[in-house]
């Protein structure tokens, strides 16, 4: 099975989810003895591409521009659709973060195929590509297969392991055609976040504060906690709607869903719609003053008392301990 | 102005989920539908554009006879016209056919913008509006968190993986809305009075089975029995030895 994956860039670092789809990539083609190429776009790139080969990237196609220097998602999505065309894999892999969202239905409709989003796993069987994704915000969990080829799918960030399999790869540069009408869209500006820490979607560890936290300066003992554990911090849909938090750090059904190896819920209840968006966390802590809130159905660990004195515990001892 | 927002009927957020005995479909008798939540946000930038620039508002649904109560709420909620595209057995229906179904429609409507919300809470695709956009062959900007539209052209910001960005499109363009875009209106009695006098134009569609197909649905792995580690500050030092040593988190 020949698979091509797309491996994200931002501002010349490839992001996590790029050495995600070469694992998956490269798994699948191992067992299934077919060719695995990852493309990689933007301008001077060529020297981040070789990262790729430690994770198994056989092949690297580059499509290396000045215009591509930023994600126009129309251009990104021409150069990315006649790739494929041109490579003609059995499986396309893009990650499900905000360029892979933006790339995946544009790619699909430009090749007139189906898509299928945000999987959590992707197996083969019998010959045919099965893949997991939640739906019903996580409610549920749909198997589906492809009648159409290539079979364009999309990877839940922080979900799947990234394994080293160095290979010495195969490097191209990409002929790049591009009109006009591939920029209708233009990037006007970038404001990099004024926060150092990472973004939720790609946190290992995440703080979470929710109604319990009383108010937005009282979030600080959260942040706190998130800097000295290199976490991202989240929140519950009250303490977003309250305006403590901005609406990029909500966590839940019409916020994010998240998948870091340890989520801590402080102060949060635990509603369905929250607990749609952690499912996939491998560990959830949970500290609440209501014995009876239902985030301690779905934690593995709680504790009940108030977070204020909980949280700067949790602090202090982190801090002892070398 | 000419607006056309395309909107969604699903199951409400509180909903439980039951799976049907046939494995790949759940049952819907007991459910209670609603807008979906995201397409609340395109309805009222919908609403809100036109009241500041004039026009008219389309609201377009893809779904069975359930969808009416949707259709509804957009004309109480600033729509002026209603489409509804009635097919049965649509609700998991692939991505691409329905933004084909939705994009045949639309192309016969005159329109500058089309809103939609940036993904549906039952599919969780975050398709349909990237692929009616490529379809149509228009721009598109999507999870979009404020809008500003002048001259033609319209301006809007959305927050990616650490950065804030701010894209520019001529029009017609389509925008996917993110919670946060604004605030949705609730209808007064005198809307929804006014709304019933509104006309929604039916048509019948089939669909196409497209290029996914649904093999099974299954309820998500329930997570490990979890426990209490105690009470107040004295449990830290247990509950980070087992994040260190159990867990193996830290």
């Amino acid at each position: 099975m020949d698979i091509l994956v797309f491996a994200e860039q931002r501002e010349g670092k490839l992001k996590k989810t790029a050495y995600e789809v070469v694992s998956v990539g490269r798994s699948l083609t191992d067992e299934s003895n077919g060719k695995l190429t990852a493309v990689i776009v933007g301008y001077n790139i060529k020297n981040i591409s070789k990262e790729l080969g430690k994770f198994g990237a056989s092949n690297i196609l580059v499509a290396d521009d000045e215009r591509l220097d930023k994600f126009v998602p129309s251009a990104y999505s021409r150069v990315v659709s006649s790739i494929i065309k041109n490579k003609n894999p059995d499986v396309v892999l893009f990650p499900f973060s905000s360029m892979g969202k933006d790339l995946m239905p544009s790619v699909a409709a430009r090749l007139g195929v189906s898509a299928a989003s945000d999987c959590t796993k992707v197996e083969i069987s019998d010959g045919e590509i099965i893949c997991h994704r939640p739906v019903y915000s996580g409610k549920a969990v749909a198997k589906v297969s492809f009648s159409n080829k290539p079979a364009v799918i999309s990877l839940r960030p922080n979900t799947f392991s990234i394994t080293e399999k160095p290979v010495s790869p195969n490097i191209t540069e990409v002929e790049i055609e591009l009109s006009p009408n591939d920029f209708l869209t233009i990037i006007k500006e970038i404001v990099s976040a004024e926060s150092k820490r990472p973004d939720l979607t790609e946190a290992d560890i995440i703080v979470a504060g929710g109604r319990g936290i009383g108010g937005s300066e009282k979030f600080s003992i959260l942040e706190e906690l998130a800097d000295l554990l290199g976490a991202a911090v989240g929140a519950s849909r009250s303490a977003v709607d309250a305006g403590w938090r901005p609406q990029k750090d909500q966590v839940g059904q019409t916020g994010k869903t998240v998948s870091p190896d340890l989520y801590i819920a402080c102060g949060i209840s635990g509603a369905i719609q929250h607990i749609a968006g952690i499912s996939s966390a491998k560990y959830i802590v949970a500290i609440n003053n209501d014995t009876e809130a239902p985030i301690f159905k779905v934690a593995d660990y709680g504790i009940v008392g108030d977070l204020f004195e909980v949280v700067p515990a949790i602090i202090g001892e982190l801090k002892n301990v070398p | 102005m000419n607006i056309v927002v395309c909107v969604k009927n699903v199951p409400d957020s509180e909903t439980r989920i039951k799976i049907l005995s046939d494995g790949v479909s759940i049952d819907e008798s007991m459910i209670k539908f609603d807008t979906n939540p995201h397409d609340e946000y395109a309805l009222e930038a919908a609403a809100q554009l036109k009241e500041k620039l004039g026009g008219e508002v389309t609201a377009i649904c893809l779904g069975d006879d359930n969808a009416t109560s949707t259709i509804k709420r957009c004309l109480a909620c600033g729509a002026d016209n209603a489409i509804h595209l009635v097919a049965q057995n649509s609700r998991m229906a692939d991505s691409l056919v329905v933004a084909q179904a939705l994009a045949n429609e639309i192309k016969n409507i005159s329109f500058d913008i089309i809103l939609c919300g940036k993904q549906s809470s039952d599919t969780d695709s975050h398709l349909v509006g990237g692929l009616v956009a490529q379809i149509l062959n228009i721009p598109c900007i999507s999870m979009v968190n404020e809008i500003s539209v002048s001259d033609k052209k319209v301006a809007a910001s959305r927050d990616v993986e650490g950065a804030k960005e701010i894209l520019e499109c001529s029009l017609p363009c389509l925008l996917t809305a993110e919670k946060g875009l604004n605030k949705p209106r609730y209808p007064s009695l005198r809307d929804i009075m006014k709304a019933k006098k509104k006309e929604i134009k039916r048509k019948e569609i089939m669909l196409n089975q497209g290029g996914i197909e649904i093999l099974s649905m299954e309820y998500p792995p329930p997570r490990n029995e979890g426990k209490i580690v105690g009470e107040g500050p004295e449990a830290v030092s247990e509950l980070i030895k087992l994040l260190k040593e159990e867990a193996k988190v830290l």
